[in-house]
């Protein structure tokens, strides 16, 4: 039996449930942005930045980071023990993927409060 | 369905000598398949370019003079276009796909004939919001 010390939440029950909440928060953001650049075709950096001031905004978006990063891991987990075989290989792919997951978090949460 | 023979106890037994092909080149992969693994590829692709947006998020926000610079780059360079299409399309396909799977969590296109119908439409669904996408950039 394969123990799954490396999935997000160490049960696959608790993985498959935020693998659904988070692809919700993402979507309801697709939405919204696509549905905000769509409606805003003359877009000034004025109302773009008030837009990201926003409190509302901000919550939103920090939602969305961290969904990003759950999502992400948990398929990216998937995908890995899916097709790395080799302990190595997987855990280097892995490694990366967390890496990068955690920078765009910290990138998106720099960005949403260093303006 | 299963070939079953008696051993020399008189028990039943599953005869392990059913034929089996593994070469994968030989199966042709069903539409149901072609839309899971596109999921994934998607999946990937759009990992791989939230750098890029992120990169354009920060720009964008960073500054009037940087906002400019993303919305330029978005309106005149033809590899800024190709690329945020590219991203977009990963993520409409990756949408569509998505919220299938959601319907299917809670039991719709299990049936053979349902599931291939639902793959297919997620394939014409995602190619018709990947074009009008494309218009959109261009």
């Amino acid at each position: 039996m394969v123990t799954q010390i490396t999935s997000f939440g160490r049960s696959g029950l608790y993985d498959w449930m935020m693998q659904r909440v988070s692809a919700i928060v993402l979507s309801l953001y697709t939405v919204f942005i696509l549905g905000y650049l769509v409606m805003n075709p003359d877009l000034t950096y004025d109302q773009w930045s008030a837009l990201f001031e926003a409190t509302w905004m901000r919550i939103f978006t920090l939602m969305t980071l961290l969904s990003i990063g759950v999502h992400s891991w948990i398929g990216l987990w998937s995908i890995s023990t899916d097709y790395l075989k080799a302990t190595g290989v997987r855990f280097f792919f892995q490694s990366l993927c967390g890496l990068a997951m955690f920078v765009y978090i910290t990138w998106g949460i720099q960005v949403l409060w260093g303006l | 369905m299963i070939d079953h023979s008696i051993d020399k106890n008189g028990v039943r037994v599953v005869n392990k000598k059913r034929p089996v092909n593994l070469d994968i080149a030989t199966i042709s992969m069903p539409v149901t398949a072609t839309v899971s693994i596109l999921h994934r590829v998607t999946g990937v692709i759009l990992f791989v370019g939230l750098a890029f947006l992120f990169y354009a998020f920060d720009l964008s926000l960073d500054s009037q003079e940087g906002f400019d610079q993303v919305v330029n780059a978005l309106q005149t360079s033809f590899i800024a276009k190709f690329i945020i299409w590219g991203i977009v399309s990963a993520l409409m396909y990756h949408f569509v796909a998505g919220i299938k799977h959601l319907f299917m969590d809670i039991g719709y296109f299990e049936e053979l004939e349902s599931g291939q119908l639902a793959a297919k439409a997620n394939l014409v669904i995602a190619a018709i919001l990947i074009l009008v996408v494309g218009v959109w950039i261009w």
